[in-house]
């Protein structure tokens, strides 16, 4: 088990060097994104100027405060509470996130699903695990709000957020076919006639 | 005793900022006892985390997740209480709203074709607001609850029949676990609703999921079947964030509700390991706030 520091962004072998178990704390820069950004970009044709190549994800909808444009809030908002939601609804947006905007790695909780461990291993990218329902920590790591882009979704906007030591996360499925998840279900699912029958439910 | 409106409205402001921000007590020593019993190295890392964050949200005057939910208020009128419920009814509204501009909060909130967010945390039948009564004399209560979406994604409903048993009912419960998986935020309340109709069995999912910990059924084969569940669901391995370990649930919760003949409803409804309420009671004493 290895820790990793990575500024962003990185490189496809900075991204299959790691490994599921393996942990990491980002630094620089990192994008917001969810369910209504990757449906419009995805589905509904829109573009955005933003640069993601090599960069990291993060699936969130943050709570913020409208300010003046300022060096201290660039893109005209205050970080009040930044965290992470469930990544399992925006599986399918995995591979064109990857191929179109060259994302490397996407940060959430729950887990993603086979067809992204595919995109994982083909195109070099990995899933890193954060707690959720931690987000007054998370908000912590978070220096300011620098861009925002298709802002008639907010709060499910395009963010790119300046940040420090965002970490430490768990490599949870990388670019090997190492996925946690798959582990863990298959495990669960390996105990469920067990715990039945000490329910003594008749098989 | 007459329920000063404005003060409703105050309050229901203050209770959907407080439930952001303060877990109850009963959260917290679920998470302490989780954090004893768990054999999992990943597993004790990600409860550390959590108990680390609610540290820091108190520290930091923060919100303990950054899903503002869909606002819930439950509403109990006791006796000889004199209120115009309509109005009741659209303070809770403006203090909700007020809120989220006030805070100011995320707005969750959409049209659910359209998915227009109006920025209030309001909209047709939102905040859902229930409204029940109980022969307590001259008390108010409000309840709120902001329900996160990972959770609430996790609700199912089965309309077994009579011939399948209870055996229906613990299989049912067991696989929802599993399909949730580390979807629901795990550690969860697992909320199960039983009998009534198919709309009153969610509903009493919903309780059960929201209910305090430590409480237990009024039911006592309810309360049974809750010890037995509660027990199961920690040997399936799912564990904090579906990613292995003991603690997959702070508890099974059970309420239930007479049926028809021919039925037997289940229902289950999950509540994320940030299991957030508060409480306020307008008493003639005056007004306080709790869990």
């Amino acid at each position: 088990m290895t820790h990793h520091v990575l500024d962003m962004p990185i490189d496809e072998a900075q991204v299959r060097a790691l490994r599921i178990n393996d942990t990491a704390t980002l630094r620089q820069t990192l994008f917001g994104i969810r369910d209504a950004t990757q449906i419009h970009l995805f589905d509904r044709g829109r573009r955005t100027a933003m640069d993601l190549k090599g960069h990291a994800v993060i699936h969130t909808a943050p709570n913020v405060r409208k300010v003046e444009r300022s060096t201290e809030h660039p893109a005209g908002y205050a970080p009040i509470c930044i965290g992470t939601t469930t990544s399992d609804r925006m599986e399918r947006f995995t591979q064109p996130l990857m191929e179109r905007e060259g994302v490397r790695l996407i940060i959430g909780k729950g887990g993603l699903r086979d067809g992204s461990s595919q995109a994982f291993a083909q195109l070099g990218g990995a899933y890193l695990a954060i707690v959720g329902g931690t987000a007054a920590l998370e908000t912590t790591w978070i220096e300011r709000i620098e861009e925002v882009d298709l802002d008639d979704l907010n709060p499910e906007s395009l963010w790119r957020f300046s940040i420090r030591d965002f970490g430490p996360l768990l490599v949870a499925m990388d670019s090997h076919g190492g996925s946690l998840y798959r582990t863990v279900q298959a495990d669960n699912a390996a105990r469920r006639a067990e715990v039945l029958a000490s329910l003594g439910v008749k098989a | 005793m007459n329920i000063d409106l404005l003060a409703v409205e105050e309050a229901a402001k203050m209770l959907y900022i407080r439930a952001l921000k303060m877990l109850p007590p009963d959260i917290k020593d679920g998470l302490g006892r989780l954090q004893q019993a768990e054999t999992g190295a990943t597993a004790q890392s990600i409860l550390g985390t959590m108990v680390r964050n609610i540290a820091v949200a108190e520290e930091t005057d923060n919100l303990l997740c950054q899903d503002t939910g869909i606002p819930i208020y439950n509403i109990t009128i006791g006796r000889d209480v004199q209120v115009d419920g309509f109005e009741l009814q659209q303070a809770i509204r403006r203090g909700c709203a007020r809120a989220t501009r006030e805070h100011p909060l995320r707005s969750s909130v959409v049209h659910p074709l359209t998915r227009r967010n109006e920025h209030t945390s309001c909209g047709i039948g939102v905040p859902v607001i229930h409204i029940g009564f109980d022969e307590t004399p001259e008390t108010l209560t409000l309840e709120m609850i902001p329900k996160g979406s990972g959770s609430e994604n996790g609700s199912f409903l089965r309309m077994a029949i009579p011939a399948e048993g209870v055996d229906a009912i613990k299989t049912f419960v067991i696989d929802c676990v599993l399909a949730a998986g580390g979807k629901t935020c795990p550690p969860t309340i697992v909320g199960v609703g039983l009998g009534g109709t198919s709309d009153l069995v969610v509903a009493l999912a919903k309780r059960a999921a929201t209910r305090a910990l430590g409480s237990r059924c009024a039911d006592p084969d309810g309360a049974a079947l809750e010890a037995e569940l509660s027990q199961a669901v920690n040997r399936l391995g799912v564990g904090p964030q579906g990613l292995g370990g003991d603690a997959t649930a702070f508890a099974v919760q059970v309420e239930l509700a007479a049926t028809h003949i021919t039925m037997n409803p289940i229902a289950v409804n999950m509540q994320c390991h940030s299991a957030r309420r508060a409480r306020a009671t307008f008493a003639p004493a005056g007004l306080s706030y709790g869990f």
